[in-house]
């Protein structure tokens, strides 16, 4: 245990660096942070002054050897626009879309499951079939489209549903939350729906394909040879073998989730990362971009570490300390 | 009364082009305690006609002709749920796999006693002590520890032992065992079997065992079946049939065994391979492959013989008279 947890530790320090020389590497791509932060009026030698200040003439590998020592400290620079640490703007911003991350995960869990293993354990049924209609469709339309749909039919058709922002928050401690107000609930209702569009159906795919291999198996058929019954060999000898590939994968897309939260907080002007996001880009935030990219990747290499750790205590054939 | 009475059975299996029948006219009896083997070739239909006795042959095959009489009770007209209390309490399966058999994210422990909590309505404590009991009928040492791991923590060797441990559990009248040794090493084989050889005798279970290997039918059964493309072609007592065989095909299985070859010489075998379901010749389906093969094996079906004991079904025999 102790053993995997170094490894996994090496590993992430390995991914982060690669993730930072990567993220750091596209702000001279990205246009002139200093037409943003001063404008047209101020003349081209202040404008070099400033550029010299900021370090942004010296080579590029003085520039990262600088920012590699800063972001070990937890450093990761200021934010033009803000004129604060990046870090802490982001932070700020963070708990919005993790609550907005845990809405789709809520929907995506307590759907996907029950949607899935009917559709594998009676695929013939018009509703299965139809479901899985339904699925194909919910893959294809991108997010901004479900969104603009979901907007359109339930805040301005029915008005059920808030179409922007995230209502009252709470604070608790640092945590700026919307789950403890009723108002804040609701805001979340909509970016949530639209935020699983994709991943649902997703799931319920896999899901389904997932149980349908297991139901072939001879365990399977060892089972109905015991004389079990149906629930028992659906959802105790096929749904455990079901979720062990489901887990792995179900893993890495919630860290998917956390970039797909750009187009939808967009749409839903919702006050989270992924909006902070495309903001910063557009005012070529290169601070806050930077930091943005070494934070999600952060948060993929954490949840999947996690994954692995969930996995190794559901499967019984994987030691961690063993492996590799 | 027999205990198990199979009576004309066909199993067809529709496919997209044709329907294919993997069985036809398949009828056998067996007794309280007495052992029968099926033999012959992959795809002769002797698993098909295993599974066909608890109603599990995979999809979409089907029964759809003939009777299954369990201690008088017709099998065949048996809805699912009826039929799941006869599956795994008084008629029991060995599969052929045990890497496969056992389900890999659960406990032995827990693949035993849920045999016992659906059939015998045991508590944990009791389902407990009987699996812990069995575990130590097929010889597996500290069953207490075992009883807790998970089939990857066991060798086939043992992990076949548990599957035959679970097959004693609920003390059936019949144990059905699909090549039960096949998947197992050599070595190991014959140790299997010898146990599932004594625990029927000491525990008085009917036994029916589906193999390719004569050798071990010798060893376990009174009673043989000799099937060839989805028929029987031969029954009778085992040691009969294995030094008197009477269809073509029985005695080339025999002579072409390992041991009944001169040595420096090629092994003897059949010409020829049995026909696919799809395509089985006119007449005896054995006819393109045999010697004695007259106009009347290519244009017409032999029945098995009813009157004697050792029964067979081909026409050169008949004419011949039983040797």
């Amino acid at each position: 245990m102790f053993a995997f947890l170094v490894r996994r530790l090496i590993q992430a320090v390995l991914v982060m660096f690669v993730i930072s020389l990567i993220s750091f590497s596209i702000q001279d791509n990205l246009g002139d942070p200093l037409r943003e932060m001063l404008g047209v009026a101020v003349s081209e030698a202040e404008r070099e002054r400033l550029r010299e200040e900021l370090g942004l003439n010296d080579p590029f590998l003085e520039q990262y050897w600088r920012f590699l020592q800063k972001a070990v400290q937890g450093d990761l620079g200021n934010s033009y626009f803000f004129k604060r640490p990046a870090l802490e703007v982001i932070m700020e911003k963070l708990p919005a879309t993790v609550e907005l991350v845990l809405g789709a995960t809520l929907i995506i869990v307590t759907l996907s499951v029950p949607i899935g293993v009917y559709c594998a354990i009676r695929p013939k049924t018009w509703l299965a079939r139809t479901l899985m209609g339904l699925s194909i469709i919910g893959i294809s339309v991108p997010v901004f489209l479900t969104a603009i749909l979901l907007i359109y039919v339930f805040s301005i058709h029915l008005g059920w549903f808030p179409s922007y922002g995230r209502g009252d928050t709470a604070m608790i401690g640092f945590w700026e939350t919307g789950l403890l107000t009723r108002d804040g609930l609701i805001h979340l209702v909509l970016p949530s729906i639209a935020l699983s569009s994709i991943m649902l159906p997703l799931f319920i795919r896999l899901i389904r394909s997932e149980m349908m291999e297991c139901l072939e198996q001879d365990y399977i058929r060892f089972a109905r040879a015991k004389g079990l019954s149906n629930r028992r060999i659906w959802f105790i000898h096929a749904l455990k073998n079901t979720l062990l590939p489901v887990i792995t994968v179900g893993g890495v897309q919630i860290g998917t989730m956390i970039a797909f939260t750009i187009l939808t907080e967009t749409v839903f002007q919702w006050p989270g990362m992924g909006f902070l996001f495309l903001e910063a880009v557009n005012r070529t935030d290169t601070p806050l971009i930077i930091a943005y990219m070494i934070i999600v990747g952060l948060i993929f290499v954490v949840t999947n570490t996690l994954v692995d750790l969930i996995y190794g205590l559901v499967d019984p054939t994987v030691k961690l300390a063993r492996r590799i | 009364m027999a205990l198990l009475e199979v009576d004309s059975i066909e199993v067809r299996f529709p496919l997209r082009e044709q329907e294919v029948i993997a069985l036809r006219d398949v009828s056998f009896q067996l007794d309280r305690g007495e052992r029968l083997g099926i033999v012959g070739e992959s795809g002769a239909g002797k698993s098909v006609a295993a599974f066909a006795i608890l109603n599990l042959i995979s999809r979409p095959g089907y029964i759809s002709e003939g009777e299954i009489r369990f201690d008088g009770q017709n099998l065949v007209r048996l809805s699912e749920s009826q039929l799941s209390r006869v599956r795994g309490d008084r008629i029991t399966m060995i599969f052929q796999d045990p890497m496969m058999t056992l389900n890999p994210v659960l406990t032995i422990g827990t693949q035993m006693m849920e045999c016992l909590r659906t059939h015998r309505h045991l508590g944990e404590r009791e389902a407990r002590e009987i699996a812990v009991e069995n575990l130590k009928k097929v010889r597996i040492p500290s069953a207490e520890a075992r009883i807790d791991q998970y089939p990857h923590e066991l060798s086939g060797g043992m992990r076949q032992r548990v599957v035959i441990a679970i097959a004693l559990l609920t003390e059936p009248d019949l144990i059905i065992a699909d090549e039960p040794t096949t998947a197992l090493d050599v070595t190991i084989q014959a140790e299997i079997m010898a146990l599932l050889l004594e625990l029927c005798e000491t525990e008085n279970v009917a036994l029916i065992l589906i193999t390719h290997d004569l050798g071990v039918v010798a060893q376990v059964t009174q009673r043989t079946i000799v099937m060839y493309a989805g028929r029987i072609i031969e029954e009778g007592p085992t040691r009969a049939l294995i030094d008197r065989p009477q269809h073509p095909y029985t005695e080339g299985l025999i002579q072409a065994l390992p041991e009944n070859a001169v040595s420096g010489q090629r092994l003897n075998q059949i010409p020829g391979m049995m026909p696919t379901l799809t395509a089985i010749p006119l007449g005896c389906s054995f006819n393109p492959r045999c010697g004695h093969a007259s106009d009347r094996c290519k244009t017409e079906v032999p029945l098995l013989s009813t009157d004697q004991d050792h029964r067979v079904a081909c026409f050169w025999r008949m004419q011949q008279g039983a040797r």
